[in-house]
């Protein structure tokens, strides 16, 4: 059977090939975009009015459905009177790409509006800050509880029946709770996202410390190793790449309950900047905001998996698929 | 194959596996004079399952002495490995005994130093670390350990390897770095749990010679589980011969295949008598046990008649 070209099953794809895809993941989508934007017939319901003519009730930017403007075209003519005039155009919430590269690179070069607020890369570093500290919390209690559970049976039915309820009462219900006991600052931020991480963490690395191949515990077992340096010399080392790699997926779960959690109490970091963009209706602000997120997240996710491969230099898995 | 074997040993053609040389009886004697390493004593093993209790090994009593190469046969299913991991410490015993030295077995320990099929490398840890890793959980320095580690892979001619991660080695050369890794304790007894069933049959054989080169040249006793019966005679003194549901002793076997052993002994009048003996005792009963057996006759033949491969 040949087994060349781009959809067999399980076989890696060739270098050049993944260049190519791994780029079109990111250009087709901005593609579509582009063609939304820029190509009137493939959308495009409104009019930006650009000459109000004699309709008094318009105005130069403002939008309007394309069916109304005709309305209003058509009983200008008919009176005889200078028609309206416009550009086919999306509605405000989705601006063009070009709109939001602009505003991506204005939001950090420009002052906040008001006074004391901070800029947006201000608003970014104290959004990093939360997400680093809750993980960081998080990880202090779950890391080891979870491999405690994956360990020792008794650990995991000691603790996991509980932690699987609680992972169901979602993370936001307690942001009450956490601002009437640590204030409206970032304490009950923080705990919003450990609440939402740290339980989850300790099943997942708790799994992952059952799935260590049994095998390597006995022959450490026969070369004469005793309890507790079978937990640090074979256990953890073990686990060491597979620990890791949840580490990085799970870092990615605390930035999704970081928009709620900074919705506590004080609105605060990046989310103060998208809500008030967005009550602006400054919608090309807000996209660049939100995809500052992404680029954020991802490039944290391609460092650590970049660190990974240093630290582990013996882990096959990381240079299998992917 | 098996019936082209039983051709050429049928009885009186050549000398019974019991008939052996002066030497190598001389040799035998040397061994049962030497101390009893191993002791095994009416041991039993009952497994208790959801479906009830199954007998897996049934009053087992053996003895190796020091520096004696026993191997266990036996048909699948006859507890050959549980046997194993018994003496090894990883499974508990129902009744019966098993004394090393003299003390009794209850856990895993370094005094009994174990080889698995899998391999079983630490993969995060080097070569040389891998050797190092029981010296140093039994309290020795990490200079004493590195350097005696050292010294076991120039034993196994691996010491270019030392700062290579187990994924980087071939299959042999994995299980020749497990072994030194056991023997760098120091063990009084070496198990060996079907080592070479993952290799391939070239890779095998040099296993096989390489093992006994280092069995000569140290003080250690081996116990050698495999299901490859010119395996079990070509490395064996003694061969414990075990049969399935349950685990029972059927015999145990004085290879009368002379030391030291070669690959042109396979086809000697003593080597063919004791497989032909060990065949016997493990094909015995096996029509009714095997399901395999007779399937090839259900076979119906899907091609022309005349379109013969024999």
């Amino acid at each position: 059977m040949k087994r060349k070209g781009w959809f067999q099953v399980l076989r890696p794809l060739s270098p050049r090939a993944r260049l190519a895809f791994g780029t079109l993941s990111f250009v087709l989508p901005i593609v579509i975009w582009c063609i939304v934007s820029y190509v009137p017939a493939v959308w495009h319901p409104q009019m930006l009015i650009t000459d109000p003519g004699s309709i008094d009730y318009l105005q130069v930017g403002m939008r309007m459905n394309k069916a109304a403007f005709a309305e209003a075209v058509a009983e200008a003519e008919s009176e005889h009177k200078d028609p309206p005039k416009g550009v086919s155009s999306n509605p405000i919430y989705l601006p063009a790409p070009h709109e939001v590269a602009t505003a991506l690179y204005t939001a950090f070069v420009t002052p906040s509006p008001t006074k004391d607020s901070p800029w947006l890369h201000q608003s970014l570093w104290h959004s990093m800050q939360v997400i680093f500290w809750g993980f960081v919390i998080s990880s202090i209690f779950g890391v080891p509880l979870g491999i405690l559970c994956g360990t020792y049976a008794a650990f995991a039915r000691l603790n996991e029946p509980f932690i699987e309820f609680f992972r169901y009462l979602p993370a936001p219900a307690f942001g009450a709770l956490a601002v009437a006991i640590l204030g409206i600052y970032d304490g009950p931020k923080i705990t919003i996202i450990v609440i939402g991480t740290f339980f989850q963490q300790v099943l997942i690395i708790a799994n992952t410390t059952r799935k260590l191949d049994g095998g390597l515990v006995e022959a450490a077992l026969t070369l004469g190793t005793k309890k507790l340096a079978l937990l640090t010399r074979v256990v953890i080392p073990g686990i060491l790449p597979d620990l890791y790699r949840d580490q990085r997926i799970l870092l990615g779960w605390a930035w999704t309950y970081l928009i709620v959690a900074e919705l506590i109490g004080t609105t605060s970091g990046i989310t103060w900047f998208i809500t008030q963009q967005a009550r602006y209706q400054h919608f090309a602000n807000v996209y660049a905001a939100i995809m500052m997120i992404g680029f954020i997240g991802l490039g944290t996710d391609m460092v650590l998996a970049l660190i990974g491969r240093r630290l582990f230099p013996w882990d096959r898995t990381l240079t299998k698929n992917a | 194959m098996r019936d082209a074997m039983n051709k050429y040993v049928a009885p009186g053609e050549f000398p019974s596996y019991l008939d052996q040389s002066a030497a190598v009886r001389a040799r035998f004697e040397r061994l049962k004079k030497r101390e009893v390493i191993l002791k095994v004593d009416h041991l039993s093993k009952v497994f208790t399952t959801g479906k009830g209790e199954t007998l897996a090994l049934n009053d087992i009593s053996f003895e190796t002495h020091r520096r004696e190469f026993l191997c266990v046969v036996g048909p699948s299913g006859c507890g050959k490995s549980t046997l194993v991991r018994i003496l090894a410490g990883l499974e508990e015993h129902t009744s019966g005994e098993v004394l090393l030295q003299g003390k009794p077995v209850t856990e895993p320990g370094s005094d009994r130093g174990m080889v698995f099929q899998g391999y079983t490398l630490f993969p995060w840890l080097t070569v040389k670390k891998n050797v190092m890793f029981g010296l140093e959980v039994n309290g020795r320095s990490k200079y004493e350990a590195e350097r005696d580690a050292l010294q076991w892979l120039q034993l196994i001619g691996l010491e270019k390897f030392a700062d290579s991660y187990p994924h980087q080695l071939s299959g042999g050369m994995k299980q020749r770095v497990a072994i030194v890794r056991a023997l760098a304790n120091q063990p009084r007894i070496l198990l060996m749990d079907e080592p070479f069933g993952a290799l391939d049959a070239q890779t095998r054989a040099r296993m096989q010679a390489h093992l006994l080169e280092i069995w000569r040249k140290i003080d250690i006793t081996i116990v050698f589980i495999t299901h490859d019966l010119d395996e079990a005679i070509f490395l064996a003194d003694r061969i414990l011969v075990l049969s399935a549901h349950p685990g029972e002793v059927q015999e145990l076997i004085e290879v009368p295949v002379p030391h030291p052993r070669s690959a042109a002994q396979f086809i000697s009048p003593e080597f063919l008598a004791t497989k032909a003996r060990l065949e016997e005792l493990i094909h015995q009963g096996k029509a009714d046990d095997d399901e395999d057996a007779d399937t090839y006759q259900m076979v119906a033949r899907l091609t022309d008649v005349t379109d013969s491969v024999d």
